[in-house]
């Protein structure tokens, strides 16, 4: 079997330094991102965090800082306890121009052998990239509510 | 034909601040295909056992399929057989399923190809590079009224693999 990967593909009618900023200013998540503050110097070997409604729900550590064309984290989720014992996995964004858009390509992977939070992921990841989408074409993010996605240990920190 | 023997090979899921009704005829019609789909005219027959074609510009028949399920404004899944020489013949029918789900103010929209086969990922590299700029393009198009502008290089390492597997390709 080969090891389990996410990777999500879109291309997007902005720049790549606008999509950066998208990614790394808290200002621009809490729009997109069910009001999720990104948390992070970026500067390699700095924390990273997902800061929800006051509460930390992921960590990690800058493993690649390359505005505007690449970034990359270690990713652990925190609420959910097995989520937590488990190894932190990998994100990262990669910002091609291609004629007037930029291709984003996001690949989360590198999970520990039967992960927990690779379903969580795997449906959370469309949506957030699909509401960053909106909001850098049409000035509006998505309104998705999180029970629409179907993960099934949503913690409370996500429901309230 | 057993759906049973079909597995997804290639999930893209998107979300789209339009209706149910909007993302389907988006799908379904020349209108709205030959804007975010590299100029192709969706033909489809909406019924069971209907016929489904892609028509490039020039008209000639680049997918040849049926309608296999439909349940307006739902569920779609077709069979999507590229038009080349041998093709279906070495490879099987292709399979493609649209889902289409409210989801708060927006349309969550899943495409699953599926084949009743392993299929290498060289072969699959051509449909996994290609749905996520349609369907991108899509959305752009139901949400700012433009679709996008997407240069697409051919799909090479597809294209490789199926002349090594003595499928003509253009």
């Amino acid at each position: 079997m080969p090891r389990p990967e996410f990777i999500y593909v879109t291309y997007i009618e902005t720049t790549p330094e606008k999509l950066w900023e998208a990614l790394t200013s808290s200002d621009f998540t809490k729009r997109y991102w069910w009001d999720t503050r990104v948390v992070s110097d970026w500067k390699v070997g700095s924390p990273f965090s997902l800061v929800l409604n006051g509460r930390t729900t992921d960590v990690g550590e800058v493993l690649e800082a390359e505005r505007p064309r690449r970034l990359s984290y270690t990713f652990r989720h925190i609420l959910n306890e097995a989520a937590r014992n488990e190894r932190p996995s990998r994100v990262t964004f990669v910002l091609e121009p291609h004629g007037k858009l930029v291709k984003l390509t996001l690949t989360h992977e590198d999970f520990a052998e039967d992960s927990v939070v690779i379903d969580g992921i795997s449906k959370g990841w469309p949506a957030i990239m699909s509401s960053l989408k909106s909001l850098l074409e049409s000035g509006e993010a998505l309104v998705i509510p999180l029970d629409a996605l179907f993960i099934d240990e949503l913690e409370e920190a996500y429901r309230s | 034909m057993n759906l049973e023997h079909f597995k997804p090979a290639t999930v893209y899921t998107i979300y789209i601040a339009a209706t149910p009704e909007k993302v389907w005829q988006a799908l379904t019609t020349a209108e709205f295909s030959r804007k975010y789909f590299s100029g192709l005219a969706v033909e489809a027959e909406l019924k069971v056992g209907g016929a489904f074609v892609v028509r490039a510009p020039d008209g000639s028949v680049h997918i040849d399929g049926k309608v296999i399920e439909c349940v307006a404004p739902r569920k779609l899944t077709i069979t999507w057989n590229v038009n080349w020489p041998n093709l279906l013949e070495k490879l099987g029918l292709t399979l493609v399923t649209y889902d289409i789900e409210p989801a708060g103010d927006a349309v969550r929209l899943t495409m699953t190809e599926a084949h009743d086969r392993p299929i290498s990922d060289d072969i699959l590299s051509g449909g996994r590079a290609g749905w996520p700029a349609i369907l991108s393009s899509l959305k752009s198009l139901l949400e700012t009224g433009e679709p996008l502008v997407i240069k697409m290089e051919p799909p090479q390492r597809m294209l490789a693999a199926l002349k090594a597997m003595g499928i003509a390709t253009p």
